[in-house]
């Protein structure tokens, strides 16, 4: 059996998006996988990625339509493709609504995008949510804001340890550490912050990105991922490989930290369905 | 075919550590990932003000491994004396140099650049252009050299009527404003360095090479601000 490759940030498009090619696409986000060698891709739709309601502050019903799209995604390919629930916290009841109805439906994990800054205390509901059915947040995260920046209420590392705090049984994911932003600085921030996981994702593959890591973070708290490029996904998987760590460190990363926090059995983390 | 890096540089960064931005360590990376030689230029020169002193360090580090690492000289046209630069890059067997509008403060579109531009020309050397050396989020405040732009490009291309260029670290917008924005000859006169252009699934790259044609781009890693192995991945999963 080949060794499992979980992606723990993939995402996926609808028709609901506004774009003609989303089958294309999304076909083409599997078969790459097929070929980096992915078992599992965890994914998540951002309401209509644009479409209808802003990206990063998706409407309610842009909300529901594409988790709805999500799990048929998931539906159409099992074992192969798990879901994130994502929701707005700005709008409390309907964000609690969707954590309920989606975890019922077997998704593995909570998807917060930019809507509301991490250390709100609207996330708290959310956040109360995750602990108790024992799934992981995935928080965007644009690392080391500066300032204010159109289309997102960005957090960063900070925003996001402050809810972290607030709720030490519940497990959090800084998202894309490649995805833009100073890395250095939310690695240097999440050093013994054990409830909070770094994702590999992001175009960006600055070198000493991975050893910075390892070193703040270590082997125990990293999870692979792509986001939107999965070349680079690909490339930071060989640099890991060519820093010659202990094979039970890079399978930690590849998938072991992920089957643990997202609770996939071993065959699940290798694709099965069941 | 042999794999040729068209963008790597040696030397420290004054706004973030690079992990051993040596000759050596490029060429173990090299070794690794199957490049038969590399185009180098010097980090260190993009900040002086004086390049000839940069050149002189260049020199230097790539001398013990000349045949794997083909010096590029850095050119700053605003500076006096630096037509002997271009006279050197020919002596070094360099077959490009580099230079860098924003941070050295000239036009892309001035008489400086008009000059370089008819310099490389006669000497037979490409023109490097960089676009960006980091992403804009996370740079230094004290970093204040802006992104070249397509404008740049395309004032540089017309510079001279026998200039050519290659851009490193262009995205696929830049290379479409760029390509379209130029007549056939001078786009036939532009060569791009792939490591800023993203790869699988968006595939911008395969994109690039239908619509503005494959022979146009050329290999480089961007080290050592990037890890090498995402250019070698973008190539394997573009089809």
């Amino acid at each position: 059996m080949t060794e499992p490759l979980v992606d723990v940030h993939a995402h996926f498009l609808h028709e609901g998006c506004g774009r003609a090619d989303w089958k294309e696409r999304n076909a083409r986000r599997l078969a790459y996988g097929a070929r980096i060698g992915i078992t599992v891709h965890i994914a998540s739709i951002l309401g209509s990625w644009g479409h209808t309601s802003p990206t990063y502050f998706p409407s309610p019903e842009d909300v529901t339509a594409g988790n709805a799209a999500m799990r048929a995604i998931a539906a159409a390919n099992p074992g192969r493709v798990r879901t994130y629930i994502t929701v707005n916290p700005n709008f409390t009841e309907h964000a609690e609504r969707e954590v309920a109805r989606g975890v019922k439906a077997g998704a593995v994990g909570i998807k917060l995008a930019a809507s509301r800054r991490a250390d709100d205390r609207l996330l708290d509901p959310i956040a109360g949510m995750a602990q108790e059915h024992g799934v992981p947040v995935l928080q965007h995260v644009w690392q080391h804001r500066r300032g204010e920046v159109a289309g997102q209420e960005i957090s960063d590392a900070l925003d996001l340890m402050a809810v972290a705090a607030r709720h030490p049984g519940a497990t959090f994911i800084l998202a894309h550490i490649g995805g833009g932003g100073d890395w250095a600085h939310s690695l240097r921030a999440l050093v013994g912050v054990p409830n909070v996981y770094v994702d590999l994702s992001g175009s960006g593959v600055d070198r000493g990105m991975l050893e910075l890591c390892l070193a703040c973070v270590g082997h125990a708290r990293l999870l692979w991922g792509t986001d939107l490029t999965m070349d680079t996904g690909l490339a930071k998987l060989r640099v890991l490989e060519a820093m010659g760590l202990p094979a039970e460190d890079l399978a930690a990363i590849r998938w072991r930290n992920a089957a643990r926090i997202f609770r996939l059995s071993d065959a699940q983390a290798a694709g099965a369905a069941a | 075919m042999p794999l040729v890096d068209h963008n790597a540089m040696v030397g420290v960064y004054p706004f973030r550590l690079l992990p051993e931005p040596t000759p050596a360590r490029l060429v173990a990376e090299m070794d690794r990932l199957g490049v038969s030689y590399a185009w180098v230029g010097h980090v260190p020169s993009i900040y002086y003000r004086d390049a000839a002193a940069g050149n002189d360090e260049l020199a230097e580090l790539l001398e013990p491994f000349l045949g794997r690492l083909v010096p590029v000289p850095a050119v700053n046209p605003a500076w006096p004396g630096w037509e002997r630069e271009i006279a050197r890059a020919r002596r070094l067997g360099a077959p490009a140099v580099r230079t860098w509008p924003a941070h050295y403060g000239f036009a892309a579109s001035g008489p400086a650049m008009k000059a370089l531009g008819g310099a490389c020309a006669e000497a037979g050397l490409e023109l490097v252009l960089t676009i960006r050396l980091e992403d804009a989020r996370q740079r230094s405040r004290l970093d204040v050299a802006g992104d070249l732009l397509g404008a740049d490009v395309r004032a540089a291309v017309r510079a001279h009527p026998r200039v050519q260029l290659l851009v490193a670290c262009a995205d696929r917008a830049c290379v479409e404003e760029v390509h379209f924005g130029s007549t056939p000859d001078e786009a036939a006169r532009i060569r791009w360095e792939i490591s800023g252009i993203w790869g699988a699934p968006e595939d911008h790259l395969a994109h690039l090479h239908r619509v503005v044609g494959r022979e146009r781009f050329v290999f480089g890693t961007h080290f050592p601000f990037r890890y090498p192995d995402a250019a070698v991945a973008r190539l394997e999963l573009t089809e």
